[in-house]
């Protein structure tokens, strides 16, 4: 099996770094790029950004956020365990420009995805702003890696618990109006944000990509649950993607096929908490 | 059994019809994944093997695309020599468990069979039929026909892919001594006999048992390693004396027509996938990956996919299945059996309908499909009756879920990352010559990728085309070298 974890870090809570020996990966992996693992033989695959990588060590970085079955089992793994399946890296790098700036615009946990961009950008000699936005300030993760790569970094939350108060669009757009010459956009975050980062770039003409991601069932290619409509046309985001042209895509549909199994996954939490419940209950009685 | 099999005796069964074969009847199999037709025992085995006359010209051994000697096997059956019937298939065949269930005989061995006189009320000898029970009485012995293995040559051999294609040339070529690895993108092995073809027609258990018959015979399995991305196809080239691919036609084709990515609406690599590969008919308790609850759902086609998918959703106890397809039944492509099965079943079918668009319920999701009535007209190139539309006739029927089941394009996952492996243009299948090399000289290809969807005994008749050729390249650098020959065919089926 191999991938085993070598380092568990809680970010957030609910949110964890692990860092996993898969040397191919590491060797291969590019910014932008994702894995697809299963936790078990009934498991689900889920699609997870490479984060950060270690070709030396041979090596992979992975954040997630709990939020279903599998995240939540995979959180459970500990340091020495094995994750059971583990293909990549999938889906196509970004594309890096050279002697550029690039604003890095992430939300939530898509700033695990800035992370390998800024890293990219930077090796590639761009000037790189990195705008990081959460809900409140205990949910902003890795804030002082990305601190430390990027020429500039702003922050928001929500609630102006730390940072400024508001949006990332707000910050966005302040920093064009400014003055600063962006010559492109990336970003990577919750859909909606990522409708309206590119909503806010559009008027002053900036190419702006976005990292979408769909539900996936395989991830090669092999059955379009991934698809999406840019530029009014069909393309699959594991093999074609997962960046697209931000002022190309149909953000409304892919809002609406990332909610078609909401209530299947609630269900199969539901059923996967009963479960650990009642096995807790077990462990109690006949200790 | 072999020691005291008698010598083959010329009784011969007169009857006009197939040995019926016993099946699990169609109310209670819609409830279920269990297989539908439950084999032959021993005693219709031999009864069937025996209405083989035996004929002079023998057409059924040049309709098999391995060319199985077909009457010796039949014989050897009919004189209850299981095991040495087994080892003639054995030696042109090595899945019979799965070609007995999956062939299209009736386009094949049984099509030409002397014994086929439809107008005479006659049917062909049951030939799939007794090869299943073949494959499955070696299961039920535990009669593993170990084939001997070759000492070993140090050559080292990548195989791509880990459908029929791949695990045919990986079987031959571990047993002509080289150590063999089979990479695969997904997590478990056999291509489309997993992830497709359901549980009801191929049970996995059947695959599996070839699979680890595979590795005990030294084989390494690669699983989770999408080469191209993984690692490179040159890298893989330089690790390896001779690389074989074998990637399939994974790639679904959806129809153009407005509506194709509401919600509800999946290719029927994703519906089978989700069932099958991932277990959903089990979630949420027995697997993780959701299936929705599916009220009235539209499969469109007409191939063995759309019956696999429609046979599928028809377990999911929906209210209704239909079938929708443009042409009429003269031109369905599925097999007989399986066209014949999924009536059985219920399934309801829309002949000469051609899709126009899928209608949003107003939530996103499809709601109804509409579809223009079409009647045949006159004959096209290929000599088939044109449908074509009638006037003002259109036709919504309300659905949920719709699965478009109209063919697969060669899977591009390898390709995309290697544009010195020559392709054609248009179809995007790897280039061959005679001897299934492709324009890199240590890189062979076979099966869907060459060929673009087609038959599973076809895709491992290439595979064991190509070892015989890669054999031949390894030990002398010519893949034509005539004395380096070890057994096979040494025709492709794909060029005669
Ligand atoms: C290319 C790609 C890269 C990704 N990278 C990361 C990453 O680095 N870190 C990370 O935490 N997550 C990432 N995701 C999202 C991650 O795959 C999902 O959170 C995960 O599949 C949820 O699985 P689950 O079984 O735990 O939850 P489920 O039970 O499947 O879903 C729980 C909830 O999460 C929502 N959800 C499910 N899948 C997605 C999705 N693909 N995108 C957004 N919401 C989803 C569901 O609608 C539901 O509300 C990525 C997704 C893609 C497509
Ligand atoms: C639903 C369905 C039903 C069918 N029913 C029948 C039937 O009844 N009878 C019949 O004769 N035929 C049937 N067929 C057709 C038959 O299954 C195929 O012709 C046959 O499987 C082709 O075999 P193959 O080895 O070429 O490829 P496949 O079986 O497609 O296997 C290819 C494998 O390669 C893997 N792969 C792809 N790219 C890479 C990569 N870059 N790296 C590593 N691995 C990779 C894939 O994941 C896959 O596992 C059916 C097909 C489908 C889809
Ligand atoms: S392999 Fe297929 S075509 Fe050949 S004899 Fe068997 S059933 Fe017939
Ligand atoms: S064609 Fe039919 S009758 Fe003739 S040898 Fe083949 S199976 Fe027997
Ligand atoms: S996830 Fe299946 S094609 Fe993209």
């Amino acid at each position: 099996m191999g991938n085993k974890i070598v380092r568990v870090q809680e970010l957030a809570p609910r949110t964890r770094l692990f860092e996993i020996e898969v040397p191919h990966i590491a060797q291969r992996g590019k910014a932008g790029q994702f894995v697809i693992l299963r936790v078990n033989d009934e498991g689900e695959r889920v699609p997870l950004t490479l984060a950060s990588r270690d070709p030396g060590k041979g090596t992979i970085t992975l954040v997630f956020q709990e939020v279903g079955k599998t995240t939540e089992m995979l959180g459970r793994l500990q340091v020495g365990q094995e994750i059971h399946d583990l293909a990549g890296p999938l889906g196509k790098p970004t594309e890096i420009p050279t002697g550029k700036t690039v604003v890095c615009v992430g939300g939530g946990i898509g700033n695990a995805v800035v992370w390998p961009q800024v890293q990219a950008l930077k090796e590639a000699g761009n000037r790189c702003i990195a705008i990081l936005g959460a809900r409140t300030k205990e949910l902003l993760i890795l804030e002082h890696e990305i601190r430390a790569l990027a020429d500039e970094t702003i922050i928001t939350t929500d609630d102006g618990s730390y940072g400024r108060k508001g949006m990332v669009t707000h910050a966005l757009t302040d920093l064009i109006e400014g003055g600063e010459k962006v010559d492109e956009v990336i970003t990577i975050g919750p859909v909606v944000m990522m409708k309206f980062v590119c909503r806010a770039t559009q008027p002053f003409g900036i190419p702006t990509q976005a990292s979408l991601n769909p539900l996936m069932v395989d991830g090669t290619g092999m059955c379009g649950a991934c698809r999406v409509t840019v530029g009014g046309k069909t393309r699959f985001a594991c093999v074609e993607g997962p960046e697209f042209d931000g002022h190309q895509v149909d953000f409304d549909e892919l809002i609406t096929r990332l909610a078609y199994y909401q209530p299947e996954e609630r269900a199969s939490l539901d059923s996967y908490h009963r479960c650990r419940l009642e096995a807790a209950a077990d462990r109690l009685q006949n200790p | 059994m072999s020691d005291e099999s008698p010598k083959p005796k010329k009784v011969l069964n007169k009857s006009k019809v197939k040995t019926p074969m016993r099946e699990q009847d169609a109310a209670a199999r819609i409830f279920n994944f269990e297989e539908v037709p439950l084999g032959y025992n021993e005693q219709e085995a031999t009864v069937e093997a025996l209405r083989c006359i035996d004929c002079k010209d023998k057409p059924c051994v040049a309709g098999c695309p391995v060319g199985i000697d077909i009457p010796a096997f039949l014989q050897l059956v009919g004189a209850k020599d299981f095991e040495g019937a087994l080892r003639k298939i054995k030696e042109k065949n090595f899945l019979p468990a799965i070609c007995g269930r999956v062939c299209p005989q009736e386009d094949q061995c049984e099509m030409v069979c002397t014994l086929n006189r439809p107008d005479k009320g006659r049917e062909a000898g049951g030939i799939g039929r007794v090869e299943r029970f073949l494959g499955d009485y070696a299961m039920e012995h535990n009669l593993t026909i170990t084939p001997t293995v070759a000492p070993s040559t140090g050559k080292r051999v990548a195989v791509i892919g880990s459908g029929p294609a791949g695990l045919t040339a990986a079987s031959d070529m571990v047993q002509k001594g080289h150590a063999v690895t089979v990479f695969e993108a997904l997590h478990k092995p056999g291509g489309v006999l997993f992830y497709g073809i359901p549980q009801f027609r191929l049970p996995k258990e059947i695959l599996m048992r070839e699979v680890y018959g595979l590795r005990d015979m030294g084989v390494e399995f690669v699983m989770n390693y999408p080469v191209g991305k993984a690692e490179s196809l040159d890298s893989i080239r330089e690790r390896f004396d001779v690389v074989f691919v074998s990637t399939g036609a994974g790639l679904p084709w959806f129809l153009g027509i407005p509506g194709e990515n509401l919600n509800g609406v999946y290719s029927a690599n994703e519906f089978l996938t989700r069932v099958n590969l991932m277990g959903g008919y089990k979630f949420p308790d027995g697997a993780d990956t959701p299936v929705k609850k599916i009220k009235r759902i539209a499969v469109i086609g007409a191939g063995n996919t759309a019956m696999d998918s429609a046979r599928t959703a028809k377990r999911l106890q929906p209210e209704v299945v239909y079938l929708v397809y443009r042409r009429s039944r003269l031109e369905m492509p599925a097999r007989v059996e399986e066209i014949h099965h999924a009536e059985q079943e219920g399934v309801e079918f829309n002949l000469l309908h051609s899709p126009l668009e899928l209608v949003n319920d107003g939530k996103g999701a499809v709601g109804a499909i509409r579809c223009q009535e079409m009647e045949l007209g006159e004959p096209d190139a290929s000599g088939r009756r044109k449908p074509v539309p009638i006037e003002g006739k259109v036709r919504e029927f309300a659905v949920d879920t719709v699965v478009i089941a109209i063919g697969q394009g060669p899977n591009p996952l390898l390709t995309a990352d290697c544009p010195e492996l020559t392709r054609d243009p248009k179809k995007g299948t790897i280039l061959i010559n005679d001897v299934m090399q492709t324009s890199l000289p240590n890189v062979f290809a076979g099966g869907d990728i060459v060929t673009g969807g087609a038959t599973v005994i076809l895709a491992m008749g290439q595979g064991r085309v190509a070892a015989d050729a890669m054999h031949r390249y390894l030990m002398t650098g010519d893949p034509r070298d005539p004395f380096a020959t070890a057994g096979g065919s040494g025709v492709c089926p794909n060029l005669t």
